[in-house]
């Protein structure tokens, strides 16, 4: 079974790749869709005749929620006997990313979302193999030249590709690369590409009051000027 | 090839960065505090405490190393590819029967696509612009100056030989159009040389587009405010003039309140290879050659001939007097009679 990491800001355009990535490579695709609280994409992918597990982290950062997670993915996906295990989630706190060391990973990024974004979302673009352009059918050439020139910055050695979610143009340049991703069985001992936060505080365990008297564990204090 | 980590280790930052004004994009993205540009980077370095690079999981020593990798892709990025000549190998239709056709398009020539609604138009544009191997539902081919595409090559070449305008496309930068030109340009230059004819290039830009548009704008104007003609005129200005892609491919801009015969006379004088999908008589006689489409398959390749071009002449006066009707309207005027308009 091969393994394909997806991740990118919410709405950039995930799910759409990957059912239109589905329609244009004869394989069995299977998706895990990591989420934080609720998740609509199920519907999408079941009226796709995609199998489909829903993963919500709750109080969890989704990153390191899908850490915890992952390998039982793996292990469904080679239950299911899929060709393709897909992991989508949405890196919301943009300094996580899920991308694996040995596992193709793609970072999906929507060219409306500003030409300065691909420089800030982080890990989740900076360690991706692949990063998938969507919605460049509705800005401009010189924005998309802009805004690949921008990805480049972040991260020169990515594959640029253009994928419209909504035509599915470019979708099999894409299903090229997921063809020549590597076979696995298990993703035991393999690692992170980038390091969670090396931090904890007492909010990431259920505090909810604010005040110097609540706060415990590791915690970085702003300076304010004036 | 520039040897970066030579350049890197020898020379000061202040050097580098006039040198290659993109450099300075290295720092600002890893959100790096101000260096002594005095210095070289190892040097200066040693002034970045080390709390900071431990956040961005860095070492003093990959540094230059991320730097000069930085600044090969962005340099090399920036190398245009010339293309003579594309050529269309057919494939088949939507019933599979061959299309049995050959079309060597070269450079500086502008070839019209004509077609009932889904016919296959967009498709054929779509067949280019990934660079078609066989491997789309037409099963065409498409060679660049007479030899095909390997695998390797046509990654590298993505979005990087084929520029693209359609209806449906806007600008969402929030910028002036001057501020927008600037960006567009310092996104394309190798070096410091090239920044510094920017200036002319963004002038060039903006005067033709200003003359491809009904009602004029000014630099200062954000490019969102343009009108829907003022945007087609400034995106075909910009991909002429720009854009370093060497083959333009158009879908339908008909209707758009632009001087569209100049504006095709422009991107093909730009020794550029113009593909345009069109149901506008104007757009598909002033092509040189046109290509009919029926039912997905290249059905015939008609050359304009000399009579067609004087019926062009013809179809010129008509759109020119719609084109004087809607501005008499628009101006509040009224039209008694067809002859006085
Ligand atoms: N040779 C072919 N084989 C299979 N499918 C085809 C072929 N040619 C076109 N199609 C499909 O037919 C559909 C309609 O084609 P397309 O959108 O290109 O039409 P069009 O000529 O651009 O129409 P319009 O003038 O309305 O824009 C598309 O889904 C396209 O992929
Ligand atoms: N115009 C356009 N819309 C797109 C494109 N890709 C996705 N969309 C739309 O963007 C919205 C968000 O897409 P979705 O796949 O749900 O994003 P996700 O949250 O990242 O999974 C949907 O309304 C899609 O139809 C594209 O290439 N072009
Ligand atoms: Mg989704
Ligand atoms: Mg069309
Ligand atoms: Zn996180
Ligand atoms: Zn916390």
């Amino acid at each position: 079974m091969k393994m394909i990491t997806v991740a990118g800001p919410p709405s950039s355009g995930k799910t759409s790749v990957i059912l239109r990535l589905a329609g244009s490579i004869k394989l069995k695709i299977g998706v895990v869709k990591f989420d934080c609280l609720t998740s609509f994409d199920k519907a999408r992918y079941d009226d796709a005749g995609i199998p489909v597990q829903v993963g919500l982290s709750g109080k969890f950062c989704p990153d390191h929620f899908f850490v915890n997670n992952v390998e039982g993915g793996v292990s469904w996906g080679l239950r299911q006997d899929l060709d393709v295990l897909i992991t989508e989630s949405a890196g919301l706190c943009n300094r996580c990313s899920p991308h694996i060391t040995g596992i193709t990973s793609v970072c999906v990024v929507d060219s409306l979302s500003g030409v300065h974004t691909p420089r800030k979302i982080g890990p989740m673009l900076k360690f991706a193999d692949i990063v998938v352009v969507t919605k460049g059918d509705i800005v401009s050439q010189a924005e998309r030249e802009v805004f690949a020139w921008s990805v480049k910055q972040a991260n020169g050695s990515a594959q640029i590709l253009s994928v419209n979610g909504i035509t599915g143009q470019g979708a099999f340049m894409l299903g090229k690369k997921v063809l020549e991703a590597r076979d696995i069985t298990s993703i035991e001992d393999t690692r992170l590409r980038f390091t969670t936060p090396a931090a904890a505080c007492a909010y990431c365990t259920g505090e909810t009051r604010i005040g110097e008297a609540y706060q415990m564990g590791m915690m970085r204090k702003m300076e304010f000027d004036g | 090839m520039i040897d970066f980590d030579v350049i890197i280790g020898a020379r000061t930052l202040e050097s580098v960065f006039a040198e290659y004004p993109v450099a300075r994009d290295f720092f600002l993205n890893l959100n790096l505090p101000p260096l002594d540009e005095k210095k070289p980077l190892a040097e200066a370095l040693f002034d970045a405490t080390d709390d900071w690079l431990l956040e961005f999981g860095l070492t003093r020593a990959e540094i230059p190393e991320l730097f000069a990798e930085f600044l090969r892709t962005m340099t090399a990025t920036q190398a245009a590819r010339r293309v003579g000549s594309l050529t269309i190998l057919g494939g088949r239709d939507k019933d599979g029967a061959p299309e049995n056709i050959e079309l060597r398009v070269e450079a500086g020539t502008v070839i019209s696509i004509v077609g009932p609604t889904g016919s296959g138009k967009s498709r054929l544009l779509a067949d280019i612009e990934c660079l078609a191997q066989g491997d789309t539902p037409t099963g065409r081919r498409i060679l660049i100056d007479d030899a095909s595409i390997d695998e390797e090559e046509r990654f590298r070449l993505e979005g990087k030989i084929v520029a693209q305008l359609s209806q449906n496309m806007n600008f969402v930068m929030d910028l002036t159009v001057a501020e927008f030109l600037e960006m567009h340009a310092r996104s394309r230059a190798v070096g410091a040389a090239e920044s510094g004819d920017a200036s002319e290039l963004i002038n060039l830009c903006f005067e033709c587009a200003n003359s491809l548009a009904g009602e004029k704008f000014t630099l200062d104007t954000k490019v969102t405010q343009l009108s829907g003609g003022q945007s087609r005129a400034l995106m075909i200005a910009d991909c002429a003039y720009m854009s370093r892609s060497a083959i333009v491919l158009i879908d339908e801009i008909e209707n758009a309140g632009v001087d569209r015969r100049e504006a095709i006379a422009l991107l093909a004088q730009s020794e550029k290879i113009v593909l345009i999908s069109t149901h506008d008589p104007l757009l598909a006689l002033g092509a040189d050659k046109r290509v009919v489409i029926k039912n997905g398959g290249i059905f015939k390749i008609l050359e304009t001939s000399p009579e067609e071009k004087r019926s062009l002449g013809e179809i010129e006066k008509i759109d020119r007097l719609l084109y004087n009707a809607r501005r008499t309207l628009r101006e509040g005027g009224r039209i008694d009679n067809v002859g006085d308009i």
